[in-house]
């Protein structure tokens, strides 16, 4: 079964702690892959895993792109292969203009009409960034400021797109919005893996789900399923199976997944 | 009158040399947050290079010159991935010690390998030629640098505004996680920065070089350099020019109609003035964190 991005049995620690504790799992080429997983489960980290953003890790396992090795890469290298990341938090450039953003989401890129139509197709894709375009990225709201980086990210033209928490700090009608620009950038044929907080919404537009507790993935299947699966419902989606006369849950189905 | 004029007209002279070291010094601030104390003695390096170029091998002047700008460029690269990139876990207070260290490792060499008396500058323009208009006189290496200063300023303003390269090099410093997931080098940037500050402090050391050239000749312009840029707002090119000609200029005045003893302080009562008043500099413009 080799997606195009297939992680294997990956490892990583970061500094002193055991992160990541033997993590497998493959993202099928134009598809939209969804992990969730609670605070601290070890999303993000999978992702700075995959582009090389914590030095020296992953400590075992290996990280395949289209059948090429990419673990132990330096992250421009692993960039240049195609896939694109959006970080939690936007990391923008305060002082550069969105223009500016955008070009740097190209910086990869040598085609320079090729880079002008971009712009044009992320602008329509975002068209509040196009009223901006002059404007320092510091100086954008909150959603604004996601939309930019999802935008800049756009600009590399990737095969796959990996988000850590677009819905990260937005209010619940800007959620809906960027989910169904993530959707419309899929069906354009970019293969997306996100990671969420927000299960309900993330499996309403993944295919596949994946379920990350501890370092490891303790669940995997379609979206559909894990949807009316009763452990994710009681865990992720808040659906409560039985209350007491008082109103509160009288037992758990389990206390851990494991 | 002629005396004020001709007061000022040295001062824009002296500023000259200090803008161009306050340029070199912004370069490396725009991309990495370190001023760089090293600045002045890879300048200094760089001109007794093209010193014994010149007096030992008999080169050209215009190839000895040509190759003392290629020796500092690598001299900056090579600080930067041989010294600066290998600390770990780096902060800026950490980074500003390593280069005051390089500053002494190469104040040392230079005393070393030259001695640390007054040498002369094989210079294809003597120091003391002047030109006359009515009764100012202006020596024609004071041109020449004022030339070189302000022409540096517009090329690499340019550059920062235009150029790939200038975007990255914003980039990086703005913040170089982000550089990276777009794909910049961002280590091989910061060389690149290296260089190109060892360059322009270079040009400013060949210009010095004439007048004085001992070891210590770079401490004075770059100490004034690195006023001018804080005053000019630290990232901001044409600030840190304007700033170092203001410097000149008014520690000229002073010393002339003032106190002469103390010249070179006035410079460093400006800078406390100035952080006093508008604490990110004259010509800084930076986006203020909305609350």
């Amino acid at each position: 079964m080799a997606g195009l991005l297939d992680v294997k049995n990956i490892e990583t620690y970061y500094d002193l702690v055991y992160a990541i504790r033997g993590a497998s799992f493959s993202v099928e080429e134009g598809s939209i892959t969804a992990i969730l997983g609670n605070n601290g489960a070890g999303k993000s980290t999978i992702l700075k895993t995959v582009m090389g953003l914590i030095e020296d890790q992953p400590d075992k396992g290996s990280i395949e792109f289209d059948g090429v090795p990419i673990q132990h890469q330096d992250t421009d290298a692993i960039v240049r292969k195609g896939i694109a990341y959006v970080p939690e938090g936007r990391e923008i450039f305060k002082e550069l203009t969105v223009h500016e953003h955008l070009l740097m989401g190209a910086y990869t890129r040598k085609d320079r009409s090729g880079i002008k139509e971009d712009i044009e197709t992320v602008f329509q894709y975002f068209p509040v960034l196009r009223a901006r375009v002059n404007q320092w990225a510091g100086t954008l709201s909150g959603g604004e400021q996601q939309m930019l980086a999802i935008g800049r990210a756009l600009m590399l033209k990737p095969r796959l797109l990996i988000l850590d928490e677009p819905s990260l700090g937005l209010s619940p009608i800007l959620v809906r919005e960027i989910f169904a620009i993530i959707k419309e950038i899929n069906k354009s044929g970019t293969t997306i893996l996100l990671v969420e907080q927000n299960a309900n919404m993330a499996l309403s537009i993944s295919s596949t789900g994946l379920i990350l507790e501890n370092g490891r993935f303790v669940m995997k299947g379609r979206s559909e399923d894990l949807r009316e699966d009763k452990d994710v419902k009681e865990f992720y989606l808040g659906i409560k199976s039985e209350t007491s006369a008082k109103g509160y849950q009288r037992w758990k189905r389990k206390k851990a997944w494991r | 009158m002629t005396d004020l004029i001709q007061m000022i007209v040295s001062g824009i002279a002296t500023g000259s040399s200090y803008a161009l070291m306050g340029l070199a010094m912004v370069i490396i601030y725009k991309t990495s947050e370190v001023p760089n104390f090293a600045q002045g003695e890879m300048a200094l390096i760089s001109s007794f290079f093209a010193m014994m170029l010149l007096t030992s091998f008999n080169l050209n002047v215009y190839l000895a010159f040509s190759l003392a700008f290629l020796f500092a460029a690598v001299l900056g690269c090579f600080l930067e991935f041989a010294v600066l990139r290998r600390a770990k876990e780096p902060n800026v207070l950490g980074m500003i010690v390593i280069t005051i260290g390089i500053e002494m490792v190469i104040l040392g060499v230079v005393s070393w390998k030259f001695g640390a008396e007054q040498k002369t500058m094989p210079f294809p323009i003597d120091p003391y030629d002047s030109l006359f208009i009515g009764d100012i006189f202006l020596k024609k290496l004071d041109i020449l640098t004022l030339v070189s200063a302000l022409g540096l300023m517009v090329v690499l303003f340019m550059f920062f505004r235009f150029s790939k390269l200038g975007l990255a090099m914003k980039a990086t410093q703005q913040n170089s996680v982000a550089a990276r997931i777009v794909g910049v080098r961002t280590n091989r940037i910061l060389m690149v920065t290296w260089g190109i500050s060892s360059l322009v402090g270079a040009v400013a050391g060949l210009l010095i070089s004439p007048t004085i050239m001992h070891p210590y000749m770079m401490w004075d312009p770059m100490l004034k350099g690195f006023a001018a840029a804080v005053m000019g707002g630290m990232t901001s090119l044409p600030g840190a020019v304007v700033a170092a000609y203001m410097l000149g200029i008014i520690e000229n005045l002073f010393g002339g109609y003032i106190s002469i003893e103390f010249k070179t302080v006035v410079a460093f009562v400006i800078i406390v003035a100035v952080l006093c008043f508008k604490p990110s500099g004259l010509f800084a413009r930076h986006y203020v964190k909305k609350v």
